[in-house]
């Protein structure tokens, strides 16, 4: 009774054939990379992958498994200048970590609204930024922590920042034989996170999201990073929300300055999602409302 | 290739595409039916079984990447022929109407229960949320799910329509 797809006619989403492969260690991972170059691909969770892979957006004629890796690349290690979290850290683990919503509330407020905890239980850190849509809701966090990614190749590692990272549209800077391994979270002191969302229904893809980072002295903003999601060709950070604020006491005054800089800044576009004017009304209050509960948490917790 | 895993506790190994979703692995190579295949998108939810104790969109995990692992689907739910709290739960509060989307929805519940055995009904409806209903309006699942976390806990209060015992 074994049934191919082939039998089964048209009407089928199923992604075209291909060999798949499983990897024992990154190491190994990395060297089937290398011999194979880029016909093949990298799946983790494969919630984005699979899915392109159905409607022909993407096509390769192997795909590498390296869910056997999850042990090894999901330890989340809270260090004192920094958080490394491991490229195969699921949407799930990332939700439920105390360490990183103590540090980062960003994160927990940004997966609460990631699709839905079925999906989350898949998903991960790593395949989310290298699927590299501007509408990617973990790629807006990682942009507005200004996160580092570790990237491993057969000669080592190479650490580069989200701005890098991140080239256009579901473009990245791993190489055919690289692979993401880590992503860095540089942690100071007297700062906190938030992340608001827009969306049509739960668990879709934002409208517009806007991350902000801020880190407080007595009352004053020592420095603030905002992201947004879905307003460009990439998970944009804003510099110049950061020198409008670095050195003015927070206020609903400089929320709505930033907000300003949001809307001017990004670059969104009308599709079925909405208007690129109400995209850009949606930047300038979610960057508010992130900045203004940022604050607030820094508030709390003084 | 050949791929082998643990389907409701039956190790099965079968010779399979490596592209063949486990989704058509469980209703296609191993007619276990119970399993529906809706959206393909990993939308509708109706497809969700467990992986290692985890609900998973089976539309979404290739079987080949399901090898070594433990499946359970709804066909697994029934322990030596005594309906499972939830399934029970699903028939006394019209749980369903068409049926289409339950097994995805007894199965998220059933997981939801072992890691939460009193939710309330914001973590019943979070659990779920993934999961489309277009027959109940979700209320009455979510009364269903209610009634078994009542029923393993000892403290449900209505007797079950058509119960023998």
């Amino acid at each position: 009774m074994p049934v191919s797809y082939e039998d089964k006619g048209l009407g089928m989403q199923v992604p075209a054939p291909f060999e798949y492969e499983r990897a024992t260690s990154v190491d190994q991972a990395i060297g089937l990379l290398d011999r194979l170059g880029d016909t093949a691909r990298l799946v983790a969770g494969g919630h984005s992958l699979l899915p392109m892979m159905k409607l022909r957006l993407a096509n390769f004629e192997y795909l590498i498994d390296i869910n056997d890796l999850h042990g090894e690349l999901s330890q989340i290690i809270v260090e004192p200048g920094q958080i490394r979290v491991g490229a195969m850290t699921r949407h799930r683990e990332l939700l439920e970590s105390d360490a990183l919503a103590a540090t980062f509330p960003i994160f927990r407020d940004a997966e609460q609204v990631i699709a839905d905890p079925v999906v989350r239980n898949r998903g991960t850190l790593g395949g989310s930024l290298c699927q590299a849509d501007p509408s990617e809701d973990l790629s807006a966090v990682c942009t507005t922590l200004g996160a580092s990614c570790v990237i491993r190749g057969r000669d080592g590692e190479r650490v580069v920042t989200m701005e890098e990272f991140h080239r256009g549209p579901y473009e990245t800077a791993v190489g055919a034989a690289e692979m993401l391994v880590e992503v860095r979270f540089p942690v100071r002191p007297g700062g906190s996170s938030a992340y608001e969302k827009v969306e049509r229904r739960a668990g879709d893809w934002a409208i517009v999201s806007a991350g902000a980072a801020v880190w407080l002295d007595g009352g004053i903003i020592t420095d603030a990073r905002v992201g947004l999601a879905a307003v460009g060709p990439n998970t944009a950070g804003l510099p110049a929300i950061s020198e409008a604020l670095r050195g003015q006491p927070a206020s609903e005054e400089i929320y709505a300055r930033a907000g300003e800089i949001a809307a001017a800044s990004c670059n969104p576009a009308t599709d079925m999602r909405g208007t690129a004017d109400y995209k850009r009304h949606l930047a300038d209050e979610l960057t508010r409302r992130a900045l203004r509960r940022a604050v607030a948490r820094v508030n709390e917790r003084v | 290739m050949q791929v082998s895993m643990t389907v409701n506790g039956e190790e099965v190994t079968r010779e399979i595409e490596g592209r063949l979703l486990l989704v058509h692995f469980l209703r296609d190579h191993l007619a276990l039916t119970g399993t529906h295949w809706g959206c393909d998108t990993s939308n509708c939810g109706t497809c969700v079984v467990w992986m290692d104790g985890e609900p998973v969109k089976s539309c979404t995990v290739l079987a080949a990447m399901a090898g070594g692992h433990e499946i359970r689907t709804v066909e697994g739910l029934a322990q030596n022929g005594q309906l499972d709290p939830v399934q029970q739960g699903f028939m006394e509060c019209h749980g369903l109407q068409c049926g289409f989307c339950t097994p995805g929805m007894m199965m998220t519940a059933r997981a939801l229960l072992d890691s939460n055995p009193s939710p309330s009904e914001g973590e019943i409806r979070e659990a779920i949320s993934g999961q489309i209903c277009r027959c109940t309006g979700y209320a009455t699942i979510v009364r269903s799910v209610q009634w078994a976390a009542a029923e393993e806990a000892g403290t449900r209060t209505t007797t079950p329509a058509g119960s023998a015992s």
